[in-house]
């Protein structure tokens, strides 16, 4: 609730206006019963034609003034709704991409999707909803108690004695049926889930013969789903019927009691009339409140969806020491990047994913990280731009624990070529333009050049220009591996790290590529990660990594003699020929 | 993808009525309640009108009449509480209960969907179809019942009694009320381009949305945060304007129609006050004259409303029955035979193959496989190897020829018993939500846990099964969280040690795993593979060089086959491969 009134702070007049709009509306609504008594008690009686037209007229008036203020009143609660919603969209898009990689690991992108798109555009049909109507009803339900006792102070306490009732069954229907609603929410998932994953896994359902028992948990799930459909449906089918026949007992009583006042002489008949008309739109009143209290509901849950998110602070802590101010003065004798016994696990408490990492690189140095499946290749490198904090130990760039710098300067420090060959839809200028946006056009033909690249895009229509789908999806796996090596490379970045990332390329391309980047004029520090030892035998150091921890680390010539991870990863790649 | 008739809106509706008739007794009985609450919503007033005659003045109100009337009164509210409830019971029953077994039968369609339509639609559109578009069908179908039904008889039930009140008010209503229909239309159809406009603007925020939040990794690593955010603040203010053009045109059709109703409540008065003027109408009459004119107007906008609302749901319905309606895979022979005790003699002759009629891809492929062999196919991606699978499992039929097993036609043995005698493990590592049990299980419960842990050690999973917070009880999702995707492949091939099946499918089995678990499950697979017939799809030739053959394949055809030593001798396609692997770096 404080997160959409915060959101609302900017549309505060709106906010203000489009109620009380809706509430002189609702006065003049209120008043019709008063003018119609008036027809009945003093035209009708007294046999005043004029008087009849006189007050058919103020009818008009009353409801073309209310016509007015109404439509002032949607503009507002729009406008308020429409602003509010915008704001809370690029907060909440602006707070996402201020989370680093642990939250996009915890959260996951798909519901973040939902959130920024679905969960908003509820948020602000309930805004609008509740700016319109909700403070409308109370009022009338309210207002027309208090009207009731204008005309009679007797026959107006039973408007006390109805509307706590009538707001008992309605609370009491919510309260009741909003944990049954969570309950439909969290069945429909179930079965969204099992729908997923039986096209997704078809291949292998089939190929185990397990249809039939996914049929069966579709089944029973549904089944479940239903039943609680049905649950939440009786309830919420009360609200209606009770309220109708609350409010026609109260009708009764009123007419029973008018009765006796009219024939005290303390009441007229058209008063009796004006009475009746208060309890009818009280009902129909409610009616519309009990439909909106979907809405509402709904727009509620999503407001606890968003502010879920908002309410996850992203842990990392940014510095502020900017790098260029001592490079490259200070870059002799420094190493370009440190690790002393650093530790990092993805889960609090799990297994490390890496432990007690120690090495030292010098800047121009090439380093080479190999080691089987899950031995925390991709995690250490993660490591050196700050991607993940280190739990333990400390990771250094030039001289400084990487905490120390601004995000800004890391970036600029740290040139990455993720596992995942990752395009934009857009142009590939655009594509490479990510990280530099004012690089000229000569540096960019040189990374096109040294990524290997300049091949294949030279033969694109457009070049440059050429137009890359979303995801990259008009290119090949090589291809797009080779645009996002052009697009690290740009940045001419004193660190260079590639995971991966030439495991789509022949040997013969990987080798030229490799040839390239050693001749690049600011000789930066470069990490490959990869698969094949041929690949990284040339670097100047290795470290070969299992299961988290140092295997090995040394030249190719020294691992192959001491280290029998390294001469087995060799040997299963090149044939013991020696 | 293919093109679709559309469903027209008289199918649509013949198609729910097979859903809706089992409950038919619900559907009468909910049109009963239907017709008794608008019946006894209309008696009400009627009857407080002529309790209210009978009050006129002082001294001159009649009690004992009042009573009478106002004890049915109680009656009939009663009465009428009652068959609302029970009418909205029951609607919640028939919409429930069609929408499950819609679902129901849509699960069942997906279970025996030919893989070409699997793999030709995007699976967020079938859950779309079976999620979103059931969901919006059941607001649609159980707000058309209780309000379309009980807004329509409204609408008869207020005329028939204003008619039998006074002709000329009745008349004077019923001409007055369309207006508000007119005008509800004519925002609609002006509001209707700035919906669109707002849905595009809304597509290319989503989108944008898509990709950064996708590729936010990427765009953390280029520090593009600030550009994206300009990126989205540029749409973002663009959506809020058409926005709120939309939002605020489209919410004008409330106070318009209800000026109309209160034009229609106010001519009511006027001509209601002048009839009672000359006697023509009693005030009690005219009191439940009004309340009709309000109750009369009411039904006209919700009804506008459901209109669009059911106009959507069939829309939804249509889109669910196309799915239920396709074609399924090609039914199995009533004699079909079940492959049992399966020695693993496997034959392809002269067949033929392709996704798309106009895209050839395999043409006359032949090919013996001996009980026990090992068969590796190689070559370049898009070859056709894993189509080989794909035709294999029978997950699409051959366009000609045969496949045999142990001499009988695939096509002639039940599905269930040709993939019992495989096991498969894909590139593709899907694991389900579920335990690590279950997906090694994948739900059969024959398996002791010794069984499993035994197949675990096999595949060399148990290592990190062990290490996980509860083991093989530990939850896991879709998309394996915090698993690498070589811990997914071994629990994928943990499945296949586990049901030790007669004959073996890896395609790319061991892609993202590091060479050295490779090896020691090759191992694993050469002893579960004794006597047994494998084929391998492999991208890594080191994996397979002691296969008994090897396919190499491009553009479809075989263009060598033979062993390892032999191809190499050959000097061609495969010699040619091998040795890229060791170019000189």
């Amino acid at each position: 609730m404080k997160m959409i009134i915060r959101f609302m702070k900017d549309y505060k007049k709106e906010s203000i206006l489009a109620p009380l709009f809706k509430m002189l509306e609702a006065m003049l609504e209120l008043l019709v019963p008063l003018v119609v008594a008036a027809i009945i008690d003093k035209g009708i009686y007294t046999g005043s034609r004029r008087y009849i037209f006189m007050m058919c007229l103020v009818l008009f008036a009353l409801a073309l003034i209310g016509l007015l203020f109404s439509i002032t009143a949607q503009y507002f609660a729009a406008k308020s709704a429409v602003g509010a919603a915008s704001a809370m969209r690029s907060r909440l898009f602006s707070h996402i991409l201020s989370f680093g990689y642990r939250e996009m690991d915890d959260i996951g992108s798909s519901t973040l999707i939902t959130r920024m798109t679905s969960d908003i555009n509820q948020v602000q049909n309930g805004i609008n909803m509740v700016l319109r109507l909700f403070l409308r009803s109370p009022f009338i339900v309210f207002g027309a108690m208090i009207m009731a006792f204008t005309i009679d102070v007797r026959a107006a306490l039973i408007f006390v004695v109805t509307i706590p009732l009538l707001s008992l069954v309605v609370f009491t229907v919510m309260g009741v049926t909003k944990p049954i609603y969570k309950r439909v929410q969290a069945a429909l998932d179930h079965i969204l889930n099992i729908t997923r994953e039986n096209l997704t896994g078809v291949r292998v359902i089939r190929a185990f013969n397990r249809e039939e028992s996914e049929k069966e948990a579709f089944f029973a799930g549904n089944d479940r789903l239903t039943a609680l459909q049905k649950l939440a449906g009786m309830i919420s089918g009360l609200t209606n019927p009770l309220t109708l026949v609350i409010i026609n007992l109260a009708i009764i009583v009123l007419i029973q009691t008018g009765a006796v006042r009219v024939n005290e002489g303390s009441l007229s008949q058209g008063e009796v009339v004006a009475l009746y008309n208060y309890l009818s739109q009280i009902l129909v009143e409610l009616i519309k409140f009990a439909n909106l209290i979907v809405t509402i509901t709904k727009a509620l849950a999503s407001v606890n969806r968003v502010q879920d998110i908002f309410a996850i602070a992203p842990e990392m802590k940014e510095g502020s020491l900017e790098y260029s101010s001592f490079y490259p003065e200070k870059q002799s004798g420094v190493p370009a990047v440190e690790f002393s016994d650093v530790s990092f696990c993805y889960n609090e408490g799990g297994e490390a994913a890496v432990s007690d990492i120690t090495f030292r690189v010098e800047p121009g140095e090439t380093i080479g990280i190999i080691g089987g499946t899950g031995a925390g290749k991709t995690t250490l490198v993660n490591l050196i731009p700050r991607f993940y904090d280190a739990v333990s130990g400390t990771v250094s760039l030039f001289g400084h624990d990487v905490k120390e710098y601004s995000f800004r300067e890391l970036r600029n420090m740290v040139s990455v070529v993720p596992q995942k060959a990752q395009l934009f839809a857009g142009t590939i200028r655009s594509n490479l333009l990510m990280g530099v946006p004012e690089a000229a056009e000569q540096e960019i033909e040189e990374a096109l050049a040294i990524s290997q690249a300049k091949e294949f895009v030279d033969e694109k229509d457009g070049r440059l220009d050429a137009y890359v789908e979303q995801g990259g999806r008009n290119l090949s796996g090589g291809q797009k591996q080779r645009l996002t090596l052009a697009r690290a490379l740009l940045k001419k970045a004193p660190v260079l790290i590639m995971d991966d990332s030439a495991s789509a390329l022949d040997f013969a391309t990987d080798a030229r590529l490799r040839q390239a980047i050693k001749e690049m004029k600011h000789k930066p520090t470069v990490f490959i990660v990869a698969q094949r030892a041929s690949s990284l035998m040339h670097a100047d150091k290795i470290i070969v990594l299992d299961d988290g921890k140092i295997a090995g680390m040394g030249d190719h010539a020294s691992l192959l003699q001491e280290c029998d991870i390294y001469r087995e990863i060799y040997e299963t790649q090149f044939k013991k020929e020696a | 993808m293919e093109k679709k008739k559309k469903m027209t809106q008289k199918e649509t509706a013949a198609r729910l009525w097979t859903y809706l008739k089992p409950h038919r007794f619900f559907v009468i009985l909910s049109l009963l309640t239907a017709a008794a609450t608008v019946a006894g919503t209309l008696y009400l007033p009627i009857l407080m009108g002529k309790a209210i005659d009978h009050i006129i003045g002082p001294g001159q109100v009649h009690f004992t009449v009042i009573g009478k009337i106002l004890l049915s009164g109680v009656a009939a509210a009663i009465v009428t509480g009652l068959a609302q409830w029970i009418m909205n019971i029951c609607n919640n029953r028939i919409t429930f209960h069609v929408t499950r077994d819609i679902r129901n039968r849509a699960i069942e369609k997906i279970e025996i969907l030919p893989l070409k339509y699997v793999d030709g639609h995007s699976y967020g559109d079938v859950v779309s179809r079976v999620i979103a578009d059931v969901d919006q069908f059941a607001d649609g179908l159980l707000m058309g019942f209780t309000q379309f039904f009980t807004g329509v008889i409204t609408i008869l039930g207020t005329i028939g009694f204003m008619f039998s009140i006074h002709v000329w008010i009745a008349l004077l209503v019923v001409c007055l009320t369309p207006i508000s229909l007119f005008v509800a239309r004519f925002i609609a159809s002006h509001t209707y381009s700035m919906f669109r406009l707002q849905s595009e603007t809304r597509g290319q925020e989503t989108a944008l949305t898509e990709e950064m939040m996708e590729g936010q990794k990427v765009v953390k690593a280029f520090g593009y945060e600030q550009r994206a955010q300009e990126r989205f603040d540029e749409i973002n203010e663009r959506l809020r304007d058409c926005s709120l053009q939309a939002t605020f045109y489209s919410s004008l059709t409330n106070p318009c129609t209800r000026f109309v109703n209160s034009i229609v409540y106010a001519s009511v008065a006027l001509s209601g006050a002048l009839t009672a003027l000359t006697g023509g109408l009693s005030v009690g009459q005219l009191t439940v004259l009004l309340s009709y004119a309000n109750q009369y107007t009411k039904p006209f906008n919700e009804i506008s409303g459901v209109v669009t609302e059911l106009q959507n749901a069939f829309a939804c319905a249509a889109r669910i029955f196309e799915l239920i309606d396709e074609t399924p895979q090609t039914p199995e022979p009533a004699d079909a035979k079940e492959l049992v005790h399966v020695k693993g003699d496997v034959s392809l002759s002269h067949v033929k193959f392709s996704y798309e009629p106009e895209k050839k891809l395999i043409e006359d492929f032949n090919l013996q496989v001996k009980k026990g062999q090992r068969v590796a196919i190689v070559g370049p991606t898009g070859c056709g190897k894993t189509t080989i699978i794909n035709l294999l499992m029978r997950f699409y039929d051959v366009n000609a020829g045969a496949i045999q097993v142990d001499g009988e036609d695939i096509r002639q043995v039940t599905r269930y018993s040709l993939r019992d005698s495989y096991g498969m493990v894909l590139q593709d590592t899907w694991l389900k939500t579920g335990t690590v049990r279950d997906n090694i299980t994948l739900g059969s419960d024959v398996f002791t846990d010794e069984e499993i842990i035994h197949a675990a050690k096999e595949a060399h999973s148990y290592s990190f099964i062990k290490k996980m917070p509860k083991g093989l009880d530990t939850w896991i999702t879709e998309d394996g969280a915090g698993m690498s995707q070589g811990q997914k492949q071994l629990l994928c091939i943990t499945r296949v040690m586990l049901h030790v099946p007669a004959m073996l499918i890896l395609d790319e089995a061991t892609s993202s795993i590091d060479t050295r678990t490779e090896q020691k499950i090759q191992n694993a697979f050469a002893k579960l593979m004794e006597g047994r017939t494998s084929f391998i799809v492999a991208h890594r030739l080191s994996t397979i060089q002691n296969a008994d053959t090897i396919l190499v394949m491009k553009n479809g055809r075989i263009i060598e086959q033979g062993d390892h030593e032999s191809l190499l001798a050959q000097d061609g396609f495969y010699a040619q491969l091998y040795n890229s692997q060791f170019a000189n770096v």
